[in-house]
């Protein structure tokens, strides 16, 4: 039997609205402006950004608001509006070596070229909540160290260290896949793994990193560099016949450095895991870099003994967008298909009382 | 001056004065542009048009390019009345200021044109990047770390 049901429209307007009135609270508190939302929630923005794959603040402060502060529904969004513009092209790959730094520590070198420069960093605080920041108490401006502006070598280019650490890849010159454009496949490149971890979740990528540090897929990692700042985007304009900056973004990069042992496809070295986030999002380039290197395994010739070096496993399931998609439509109606299993679990279980009645054998276990 | 290399520093004057013009504040140009007192004619060929930008990195910072993720960005081409075109590209949406870049770009192809606009758009433009750059790197540099070794032992 099939009923088809109807009678949601009045439900899903006035729900709709619901979540409008509450969304904007209390009328006699001010509304948040986009603003507000850029400068002082500025973090969230930048999760935002990297994780809807969209670089555009203002977009993703609209989004977090829209979101009601839901970072995930916030990326979904983002999302969705990404597929309403069309693609004009493909950036020049930018140049973090040029990055005007705002943050740039290494854990591996004391005295690097550069220096370590600790930027406006929740490092070394107490994490003891501030009750001033309850009200709007006035902030001093930020010290200054006047000098020439920041700019510092990769550690990457620093170190050749007669080379015990692995350089960067051969900059082949071939296109780079594009997973927004061509459906995924596995065993997959290390172009578009790259490109999924950048977009992917910052919980899981971040369980995962950590998975690997407690043992699952051990790499013995340190933080050769992480560096935060912006870099200059440029395009190549045909109608002008040359590249043209089109404007900055901020990004954090992470250069993890791996301690390893050799394997019949390499020599014991230092190997390499490679972090790129929109924004300030140290956390998440930390992660990537991390998941990078343990899914290099292949490559590398390491045995695949742990979830994080398992690519398929980590790049199907690090999209919150997907991931919340197939999870939360299981809130939908389902009645028909609940009626159907009820239906069989009935049968099932009349069939089993029915044989424990007569004294049958039982079957080990079913599902 | 050979005539290549003419060419090659007309172009690099106009990519120069285009990464300006994108990098630039907004409303500063619109202010500088005000000061100027002129409006040219011009017919929109293109745009300005608001769409996404492919941006990409390299593997390890240096190796095989990758793709990073998506930016929005405007574009726009413009004619003036004599038939130069110009053309512009910003990241983000402001079509106001795109469309604005590329009336600059147009008009900048006159010789005389781009030095008048050199001098009240583009380097007020370019000042006000270079201080900002300054300030934050002068607020990051107070940041830096300076180590130095404690003497341990009796002698």
């Amino acid at each position: 039997m099939y009923v088809a049901v109807k009678g949601g429209e009045k439900a899903i307007r006035n729900a709709h609205r619901l979540l409008a009135d509450r969304r904007r609270g209390d009328r006699s508190v001010p509304a948040l402006t986009l603003t507000q939302i850029t400068c002082q929630l500025a973090l969230a923005i930048d999760r935002v950004m990297s994780e809807g794959a969209l670089y555009d603040r203002d977009l993703a402060a609209l989004a977090v608001k829209q979101a009601r502060g839901d970072m995930i529904e916030a990326i979904f969004l983002v999302r969705a509006y990404r597929t309403t513009l069309p693609r004009f092209g493909y950036s020049e790959p930018v140049d973090t070596g040029a990055m005007h730094i705002e943050r740039r520590i290494s854990a591996t070198y004391k005295d690097l070229p550069g220096g370590q420069m600790l930027g406006p960093t929740f490092d070394y605080t107490h994490r003891l909540l501030d009750p001033e920041l309850a009200g709007d108490a006035a902030v001093p401006d930020a010290e200054r160290r006047d000098g020439e502006p920041a700019r510092a070598m990769r550690v990457s280019d620093i170190l050749a260290q007669d080379g015990l650490i692995e350089g960067d890849c051969d900059a082949q010159t071939e296109m780079p896949g594009d997973i927004t454009r061509e459906p995924m496949e596995f065993p997959m490149e290390r172009d578009t793994r790259l490109q999924s971890l950048s977009r992917g979740d910052e919980g899981f990528l971040l369980a995962l990193a950590y998975s690997t540090q407690r043992g699952y897929a051990r790499s013995h990692p340190f933080a050769g560099e992480i560096r935060i700042g912006e870099v200059e985007v440029a395009v190549d304009m045909p109608e002008l016949g040359f590249a043209v900056t089109i404007g900055r973004v901020q990004l954090t990069e992470c250069q993890m450095i791996n301690q390893f042992k050799g394997s019949s496809k390499a020599p014991p070295q230092f190997t390499r895991g490679y972090g790129l986030v929109f924004g300030q999002s140290e956390r998440k380039a930390m992660a990537m870099a991390l998941c990078d290197r343990a899914m290099r395994a292949r490559e590398l010739g390491e045995d695949i003994v742990a979830p994080a070096q398992d690519e398929e496993f980590v790049i199907s399931h690090c999209d919150n967008v997907q991931a919340s998609g197939f999870v939360e439509h299981l809130k939908l109606p389902h009645y028909v298909d609940f009626q159907a299993e009820l239906e069989l679990v009935r049968t099932m279980r009349a069939e089993h009382e029915s044989r424990r009645d007569a004294g049958e054998p039982m079957p080990e276990a079913a599902e | 001056m050979s005539a290549s290399n003419l060419i090659n520093d007309r172009a690099e004057a106009r990519r120069r004065r285009l990464s300006v013009l994108a990098q630039g504040d907004a409303a500063l140009l619109a202010e500088c542009w005000d000061g100027l007192g002129i409006d040219p004619e011009c017919e929109l060929v293109r745009g300005p048009e608001t769409g996404l930008v492919a941006l990409r990195g390299r593997m390890g910072g240096g190796g095989a390019p990758f793709n990073l993720g998506e930016a929005t960005a405007t574009r726009a081409t413009v004619r003036l009345a004599d038939g130069r075109t110009g053309h512009a590209m910003v990241l983000g949406r402001d079509q106001a200021k795109v469309k604005l870049a590329a009336v600059i770009d147009a008009l900048a192809q006159d010789e005389t044109m781009a030095a008048r606009l050199d001098d009240a758009v583009i380097a007020p433009l370019e000042a006000a990047i270079t201080k900002r750059d300054r300030d934050r790197a002068a607020e990051t540099a107070a940041t830096k770390v300076d180590f130095f070794t404690m003497v341990r032992g009796d002698d």
